[in-house]
């Protein structure tokens, strides 16, 4: 059995701990109000884009010249899947449970037999990755040296997508990410981003305006469909790091509460085990006084 | 004077949000005003300086290209960058010209001409803020 001198070091340890984990927690609670507020800040740009961009394609819809981008390359037997992560780990099921959609998704699109290739944003989603799709992964980003992802990385990110499209590389782009809902619910989503997915304008929305364009809508739409790949990206980076911190925000908080139970129950089998020596040693000093 | 509403939104933030008299846009082929009721219309921007009009005050702001949309519901502009000229950092604006200078050698063909003519806006943008920053 530990002696007493063990379970005191142990509850110490125990309680450095959880003075850590509570610390993250707080850390990663004020992150995330940052985050959040990012989050939130860009999407009026992408819900705007969004809008004009499907506007400009229900008036150019079938003209030939309307960009691949839009079109698509014809085919869908190449698949892309950008997976986007965090960059640390300590968050819950944050990184897994985003691999794991993109996992299911590859293997589902490999029984169809069409080939899937991966381009990972953030460490934790390229190691677990990589254990199974090694040589289908073409490119990795690494964003851990950037504090604050500004909308530079992720135009980055979408002129090496584009680049590789035009090359023919892929025919289909799917994006995933997670999108914070709550703190305590964060949803691994998958979307796809080339070809653009347009919705369709509800059937009692008012007739699309026409508008006058200048330039023309073609080259405004060829303009604006890279730029709606970068804004999309962005989006996702933010909505991943406010993610991010909500779910190391209740990771943590879950640690510090089972480190609490820890230390309850360490402390009482020290204290039992204190008391039952002190009876102990009670006990044979009376029998050694009577034995006199 | 009627007025209309006005939404500026760069990929960062919202940069102004309200009711307007009237907006000054720099397009990509030539400038524009847009008062309240103008017809539907969309227009891709160069690098500029926005003016907004409310009730006789004026304010200016930087765009770095984007794109411009009007409908009925007012006018949309889905800026690169839009800084105000009170946030500006000068130095970092001059130095960012130069460094596009610097980079001029590097391009050919059709990327330099773009190069160019977006290193003619900036100039453009810092004149203008040389004569007008001091009244």
């Amino acid at each position: 059995m530990a002696s007493l001198k063990d379970m005191r070091v142990r509850i110490a340890s125990t309680k450095a701990t959880q003075k850590i984990t509570k610390a993250m927690q707080m850390v990663a609670a004020s992150k995330l109000r940052r985050a959040q507020m990012a989050a939130e800040a860009a999407r009026p740009y992408a819900e705007k884009m969004d809008a004009v961009i499907s506007n400009i394609a229900a008036a150019s819809a079938g003209s030939p010249a309307s960009s691949k981008l839009l079109a698509g390359t014809g085919r869908d037997q190449v698949h892309l899947l950008l997976v986007c992560t965090g960059e640390r780990g300590l968050s819950g099921a944050f990184n897994s449970s985003i691999v794991r959609l993109a996992r299911e998704r590859a293997l589902a699109l490999m029984n169809q037999g069409k080939e899937v290739k991966f381009f990972c944003v953030g460490r934790k989603g390229y190691e677990q990755l990589r254990r199974q799709f090694e040589k289908q992964i073409i490119a990795h980003v690494d964003l851990r040296s950037v504090r604050q992802i500004g909308f530079v990385n992720a135009e980055e990110i979408a002129k090496q997508v584009i680049s590789r499209f035009d090359a023919g590389e892929f025919d289909v782009c799917t994006l995933f990410y997670s999108r914070f809902k709550s703190v305590i619910a964060q949803i691994p989503t998958a979307q796809q981003i080339i070809p653009l997915v347009v919705e369709a304008p509800a059937a009692n929305a008012a007739p699309v305006a026409l508008y006058e364009y200048e330039p023309e809508e073609d080259e405004i739409l060829s303009a604006l469909l890279p730029r709606n790949v970068g804004v999309q990206i962005f989006r996702a980076l933010l909505e991943n790091n406010a993610s991010f911190y909500g779910a190391q925000m209740s990771a943590m908080d879950n640690a510090t509460r089972n480190a609490g139970e820890m230390i309850r129950k360490q402390t009482l089998v020290y204290n039992r085990t204190r008391q039952a020596m002190i009876t102990k040693e009670l006990i044979e000093i009376i029998s050694g006084a009577e034995a006199v | 004077m009627a007025t209309f509403h006005f939404d500026l939104v760069s990929p960062e933030k919202i940069a102004f949000s309200g009711e307007v008299d009237q907006v000054d846009v720099p397009g990509e082929q030539g400038d524009f005003g847009v008062l309240a009721g103008h017809a539907p219309f969309v227009a891709t921007l160069r690098p500029g300086i926005l003016t907004v009009t409310t009730g006789g005050t004026q304010q200016k702001i930087i765009v770095l290209g984007g794109l411009a949309e009007i409908s009925e519901k007012g006018l949309t502009i889905l800026a690169d960058v839009a800084t105000s000229l009170k946030e500006l950092d000068q130095t970092a604006f001059a130095a960012e010209i130069s460094g596009m200078e610097a980079k001029l050698n590097e391009k050919q063909g059709n990327e330099l001409d773009r190069a160019i003519e977006r290193l003619d806006h900036f100039k453009t943008i810092q004149q203008q803020l040389n004569t007008t920053a001091l009244h």
